[in-house]
């Protein structure tokens, strides 16, 4: 069988069961995808030897007639997720040369489910970017393209290798993290599902911090019912985590019935921009429209707080950041800078964090340190934190009025040139505006394929759903699937 | 607001990153740039609001004050830059 590396996990999870094909067939077929795809920087550290060993062992389970839905799925892995005896680097010079002793939770459940890792995929250093150009090991470039003699495009960030990844068919699935919109954003702008869940689903233990209040794992996948197994696998409850919630996790895909008769779907007006595209305009009033054809409310609601949200995020995010990164000191792991002589350890700190971060963590470190420091921390830390409280209140009061989830478009815009954006902070960080207020409320949210623009690239919809409701989002997110049946993939360029 | 190069020198010196005396000027610039986007948090109206501590409220987990992890010295300094006799070893911090 060929193009086994196109499956989705549902109809791979069919195939395995049925004896037709093996998890080494998929496994190889996606490694093979992966070395000819090196032109899109997606995979970073090939794990080859290991996948096959993983695939050998799921296709016996298999076998034994008693693999859960994962088992034998390849997929890839952000490099923010800590694996045992795999670089795991964080897209960083700093992480240079460091092999983790240990896994993340997310990661160690995935392969209890017979989860087959093909790599370690690239990302923004420290999941801190929009459009993957902060990396050490380089810009990912998007499988999509206007046209064949067209520029590279960004895949969107951080969790760029991962859309990249799943849009170009190098893994069945891959899983992300979303801080400020990390999963959801690469998703839209690669043709792909991502969700990211409730604050709390998923345990953070050994996934490298950047923001901890607001960073969330999830799956990258390509459809709706493949984001639902997936996610399920990598939720639970963790002692090692203290944020993670000690709540039953349902089983997402029997959730998928596609009905959605009476259900609310708020549409808020504050997310109507001033010089809003059109296309990313129509693409929402399409989304309107397919709901209540399937028998939803679509109603008007207002998030008064919601345009405050990226100026309190990047407070927060910053701050969170400037504390978490303090451990990259050069003494326990990583890099450390060479020193000259006379030079003692506060010099070892200074240099090796200024050879071993990029600019925009820099950036952000110090940015964070600011609003953290004496006399600031009021006028801006402080405030941002109640604002953040405001902003979970306008989310709590649509809830409690009846509304089910939120519909919004995921960005902006489409995907847009490498370069465009590297040079203007600020601009970058308008890509978030949409998906950022979800991480602040500590929401689940998912952003699924839409439409294609008039230069044929991707567009994604946000569903926002209620704290702890993923089934009933998954489901929403599914009835809307069905109604756009986005089918479109990229056609192999690269 | 508006930092300028000394002001930027200083909060690099917090933040334990070393920037070149030329580079300053544009480092304050950037932050400048981010801290006049952040400046419209002014406008809200926090009286009534408190700082968000947790955004899921759920009381944090006790279990008993007892040895549950430990003897992993090897694994610990695996991955250290350098490490001597079951140690990390630093430049000289006390003279």
């Amino acid at each position: 069988m060929s193009d086994l590396n196109r499956l989705t996990i549902t109809a791979a999870r069919d195939l395995l069961r049925k004896g037709e094909t093996t998890s080494e067939e998929i496994t190889v077929s996606c490694l093979s995808a992966i070395e000819s795809a090196a032109h899109l920087n997606a995979v970073v550290h090939q794990t080859r030897d290991l996948a096959i060993r993983q695939a050998r062992d799921a296709d016996s389970r298999i076998r034994s007639g008693r693999a859960p839905s994962m088992c034998g799925m390849p997929i890839g892995v952000k490099d923010l997720f800590c694996t045992r005896n795999v670089a795991s680097q964080a897209g960083s010079a700093i992480l240079d040369d460091f092999i983790p002793e240990y896994e993340s939770t997310v990661t160690a459940k995935l392969f209890e489910a017979g989860a087959v890792m093909v790599g370690k995929l690239n990302m923004d250093e420290f999941a801190m970017g929009s459009s993957n150009e902060t990396s050490i090991y380089g810009n990912v470039v998007n499988p999509w393209k206007s046209n064949d003699d067209g520029p590279d495009l960004t895949p969107g960030g951080s969790s760029g290798g991962s859309a990249a990844a799943v849009a170009a068919d190098l893994c069945i699935a891959a899983t992300g993290t979303d801080t400020g919109g990390s999963i959801r954003q690469p998703a839209a702008f690669t043709g792909i599902t991502g969700i990211k869940p409730t604050y709390g689903r998923c345990s953070r233990w050994g996934i490298i911090a950047f923001a901890s209040s607001l960073d969330q794992a999830g799956p990258m996948t390509k459809s709706v019912r493949d984001a639902a197994i997936m996610l399920e696998s990598m939720c639970g409850h963790d002692s090692k985590d203290s944020t993670s919630a000690d709540l039953p996790v349902p089983c997402f895909e029997y959730m998928l019935t596609g009905d959605i008769r009476g259900k609310v779907i708020g549409v808020p007006r504050e997310y109507r921009m001033d010089g809003m595209p059109d296309e990313i305009e129509s693409l929402w009033r399409d989304g309107m429209d397919m709901l209540k054809n399937a028998g939803a409310d679509i109603r008007d609601i207002s998030l008064p707080h919601a345009r405050y949200a990226l100026p309190a995020y990047y407070v927060i995010a910053p701050a969170e950041a400037s504390s978490n990164l303090a451990r990259y000191d050069g003494v326990r792991y990583g890099r450390r800078s060479r020193l000259d002589k006379g030079e003692g350890i506060t010099e070892m700190y200074e240099k090796t964090r200024a050879e071993g971060f990029g600019a925009e963590v820099k950036r952000r470190i110090m940015i964070g340190t600011y609003v953290l420091s004496a006399g600031y921390y009021d006028a801006y830390y402080n405030r941002a934190r109640k604002v953040r409280t405001l902003i979970k209140s306008d989310f709590d009061a649509a809830f409690s009025e009846g509304v089910d989830s939120i519909l919004t478009p995921t960005t902006p815009s489409a995907a847009f040139e490498l370069g465009r954006n590297a040079h203007d902070p600020v601009e970058m960080y308008l890509n978030d505006i949409f998906t950022v207020t979800v991480n602040l409320a500590g929401l689940p949210a998912i952003s699924i394929p839409a439409g294609l623009n008039r230069h044929g690239l991707p567009l994604g919809l946000q569903l926002i759903g209620r704290p702890w409701e993923e089934g009933d989002l998954l489901n929403t997110a599914h009835a809307l699937e069905n109604a756009v049946g986005f089918v479109a993939k990229p056609h192999k360029w690269w | 607001m508006s930092i300028n190069a000394k002001q930027a020198a200083k909060v690099a010196k917090l933040a334990r990153i070393h920037v070149e005396r030329s580079e300053l000027p544009a480092l304050a610039e950037d932050f400048n740039a981010i801290l006049d986007f952040i400046e419209q948090l002014g406008e809200v109206d926090v009286e009534n609001a408190e700082p968000m501590t947790s955004v899921t409220p759920m009381r944090l987990k006790r279990r008993d004050d007892k040895v549950t992890d430990g003897g992993r010295q090897g694994e610990i300094l695996s991955n250290a830059p350098d490490a001597r006799e079951g140690f990390f070893a630093v430049p000289k911090v006390v003279e």
